[in-house]
C-alpha cells in the first residue's frame, strides 16, 4: 500500500486497483470543527480535480477534491452521523471515499509523504 | 490559501501580542489582523461563553464621542442621522440604533451611550462597525450641526467578556460592575485603572464590554484569563455566538439596501421617533411601518445536519425562489444548523416550510423565532 497527497491536502493510499481519499491531518487542522460532510455516491465518475466530496466546519465549506480519475466503489458511511472523526483520525478512520483507480498515471502527479510535508512547511 | 492582504498592511490591536502568545490564528478583518480562533477551536470557544465566561478582543471597532454643549443639542443631531431617541436617554444608558440614509437603508449599526455623569452632559459616547469606521466618520462629518462634533477615540481598547460568569469574573476587579443594570454604562475603575464599562454584547449573554486605555489592555486582558473561568474566544465563535443570538452583522444581515423595518430591528425606533419621523428615509420606514415592509429578515432552522451559508436561495417547497440567506452556519448550542435571510412577508410567518438550495439541492427548512437561544441578559432584581 503507498500514499500519496495532493497540494489541496487529500491523500490517496492505493491497494491493488481500489484507492482510499481522505483529507489530511494538516488540512482538518486548517478547518478546525467539522460538523458535516458531504460525499458522493457510489458509482460515480470522478475526473482529477473534480469536487468529489464537502466537508464543513463551523465556519466554512471546502471542496475536496478527486486526487485521480476513477468510480466511487464506497463512501464512508461513519462521517453522516459523526462528522468530529474528521478532526480525530482523518488519516485513518475517517476516509471520505474509496474509488477504482482509472488512471494510475496520474499518481505520478501527487507528492510522496516527505515531499507532502517539506510542502506543508512552505505554508 | 494565501491571504489577499499583506500582513504588514494590516493594522493591530493593543493586544496583538497576546493574541499570539496564546496561539491565535490570525486573520486579516476589515484592515486588521484579528485572531479568528485560538488552539481550543471555534466550537469549544462557543460552548465556553455559554458555559462560563468568554474574552473577546473587539478594539478593531470605532470608537468616538459626539460632543456638542448640552444633552440636547447632540442628541438631537443624532437624533437627525437615526431613527432613535436620544433626547430621552437617561444617564449612564446606552441605546443600539442605526445610521441611515436617505432611502432609509442603514449605513450602519452602532451602540450610543451617555455618561452616567451631568458633567458629562453634551457628550455621547459611539461604538461603530470597524469595516464602516471611515463611511461613519466622513457622514458624521459631512451632517453635524456646527456646534457638535465629532471626536474619534485613538488611544483606547475595547474588550468584551460573555457570558453566565463574566460579570463575577469581572466585579473581582471592578466591584462596581455587579450593579450595573443591562444596557448601563459606568466608568469605574478595574484595579486601579479607569475604564468606561456597558453592561451589554453580542452574544445574548450577561457580559460587559470595557473601553480601556489601550496601555492597559494587555494587563487588564491578562488579569481576566488569569481567572481559570476566562477564555480567550476569537472572531469565528464571536460570528456563531450572535447567529444563535439573532443579532445582525452588518454587511450580511443588515446593509445600505435594507430598512431597520425590513431587518426587523424596529426595537431601535422608539415610539416619539415613529410617530414623528424627522430621520433620514423617514417616509419610505413609516409607510413600512404602517403596512408592514415587502421583506423581511427570518430566523430558519435545516431539518438535516447540512448547512447553508451566506448566498444560499430560499425557495418555496418545490417551488420559485424567494429570497437569499444573508448568514448561516452549524449553531453549536443549537447542536445543529441555523441561518437568517429575506423573505416576502406572507413567507415570514413563523414554522412556514421553505427550503434553502445548497450546492443545487434543497433543504428543508423551517422560519423560526429568535433568538435561537434564549437570551440571559442581566435583569436587576426589584427591590
Amino acid at each position: 500500500m503507498t500514499t500519496y497527497y495532493s497540494k489541496d491536502h487529500e491523500w490517496i493510499s492505493v491497494e491493488g486497483d481500489i484507492a482510499t481519499v481522505g483529507i489530511t491531518a494538516y488540512a482538518q487542522e486548517q478547518l478546525g470543527d467539522v460538523v458535516y460532510v458531504e460525499l458522493p455516491e457510489a458509482g460515480r465518475e470522478l475526473t482529477q480535480g473534480d469536487e468529489a466530496a464537502v466537508v464543513e466546519s463551523v465556519k466554512a465549506a471546502s471542496e475536496v477534491y478527486a486526487p485521480i480519475d476513477g468510480e466511487v466503489v464506497e463512501a464512508n458511511g461513519v462521517l453522516a452521523d459523526e462528522p468530529a472523526k474528521v478532526n480525530e483520525d482523518p488519516e485513518g478512520g475517517a476516509w471520505f471515499l474509496k474509488m477504482k483507480v482509472g488512471n494510475a498515471g496520474q499518481l505520478s502527479d501527487l507528492m510522496d509523504q516527505a515531499a507532502y510535508k517539506a510542502y506543508v512547511e512552505t505554508l | 490559501m494565501a491571504d489577499a492582504v499583506a500582513e504588514t498592511d494590516l493594522k493591530q490591536t493593543p493586544l496583538h501580542d497576546l493574541h499570539v502568545e496564546l496561539g491565535a490564528r490570525m486573520v486579516p478583518f476589515a484592515g486588521y489582523s484579528m485572531p479568528v480562533q485560538y488552539k481550543a477551536g471555534i466550537m469549544a470557544e462557543h460552548l465556553h461563553t455559554r458555559a462560563k465566561a468568554g474574552l473577546f478582543d473587539v478594539s478593531h471597532m470605532g470608537q468616538a464621542f459626539l460632543v456638542g454643549p448640552d444633552h440636547e443639542t447632540t442628541a438631537r443631531a443624532l437624533e437627525a442621522l437615526t431613527p432613535s431617541n436620544f433626547v430621552e436617554l437617561g444617564h449612564g444608558r446606552q441605546r443600539y440604533s442605526v445610521l441611515l440614509n436617505e432611502e432609509g437603508g442603514i449605513i450602519d449599526d452602532l451602540m450610543v451611550s451617555r455618561s452616567p455623569s451631568p458633567e458629562d452632559d453634551g457628550k455621547l459616547m459611539l461604538v461603530v462597525n470597524a469595516a464602516r469606521k471611515d463611511v461613519d466618520y466622513a457622514h458624521f462629518r459631512a451632517h453635524l450641526p456646527d456646534n457638535v462634533t465629532l471626536q474619534v477615540v485613538e488611544d483606547r481598547a475595547l474588550i468584551a467578556v460573555q457570558g453566565p460568569e463574566a460579570v463575577a469574573a469581572v466585579a473581582a476587579h471592578a466591584p462596581g460592575v455587579s450593579d450595573l443594570a443591562f444596557m448601563s454604562t459606568a466608568s469605574m475603575e478595574f484595579d486601579g485603572i479607569e475604564c468606561h464599562v456597558a453592561r451589554a454584547g453580542y452574544t445574548g449573554e450577561d457580559g460587559v464590554e470595557m473601553s480601556v486605555p489601550a496601555g492597559a489592555a494587555e494587563a487588564i486582558a491578562r488579569a481576566l484569563l488569569a481567572d481559570e473561568r476566562v477564555e480567550p474566544i476569537g472572531l469565528g465563535a464571536r460570528d456563531s455566538l450572535r447567529l444563535e443570538a439573532g443579532l445582525c452583522l452588518y454587511g450580511h444581515d443588515i446593509d445600505e439596501t435594507t430598512t431597520p423595518v425590513e431587518g426587523a430591528i424596529t426595537f431601535c425606533m422608539q415610539k416619539r421617533r415613529r410617530e414623528e419621523g424627522g430621520f433620514p428615509g423617514a417616509e419610505r420606514i413609516q409607510s413600512e411601518l404602517k403596512d408592514g415592509p415587502g421583506r423581511v429578515r427570518v430566523g430558519l432552522r435545516l431539518e438535516g445536519r447540512a448547512p447553508a451559508r451566506e448566498g444560499a436561495e430560499i425557495a418555496l417547497p418545490d417551488g420559485p425562489v424567494i429570497g437569499t440567506v444573508t448568514s448561516g452556519g452549524f449553531a453549536p448550542t443549537v447542536g445543529a444548523p441555523i441561518a437568517m435571510g429575506y423573505v416576502p412577508v406572507e413567507h415570514a410567518g413563523v414554522g412556514t416550510p421553505l427550503e434553502l438550495v445548497v450546492r443545487n439541492r434543497r433543504l428543508p427548512a423551517t422560519v423560526a423565532d429568535m433568538p435561537f437561544v434564549p437570551n440571559r441578559y442581566y435583569r436587576k432584581p426589584k427591590s
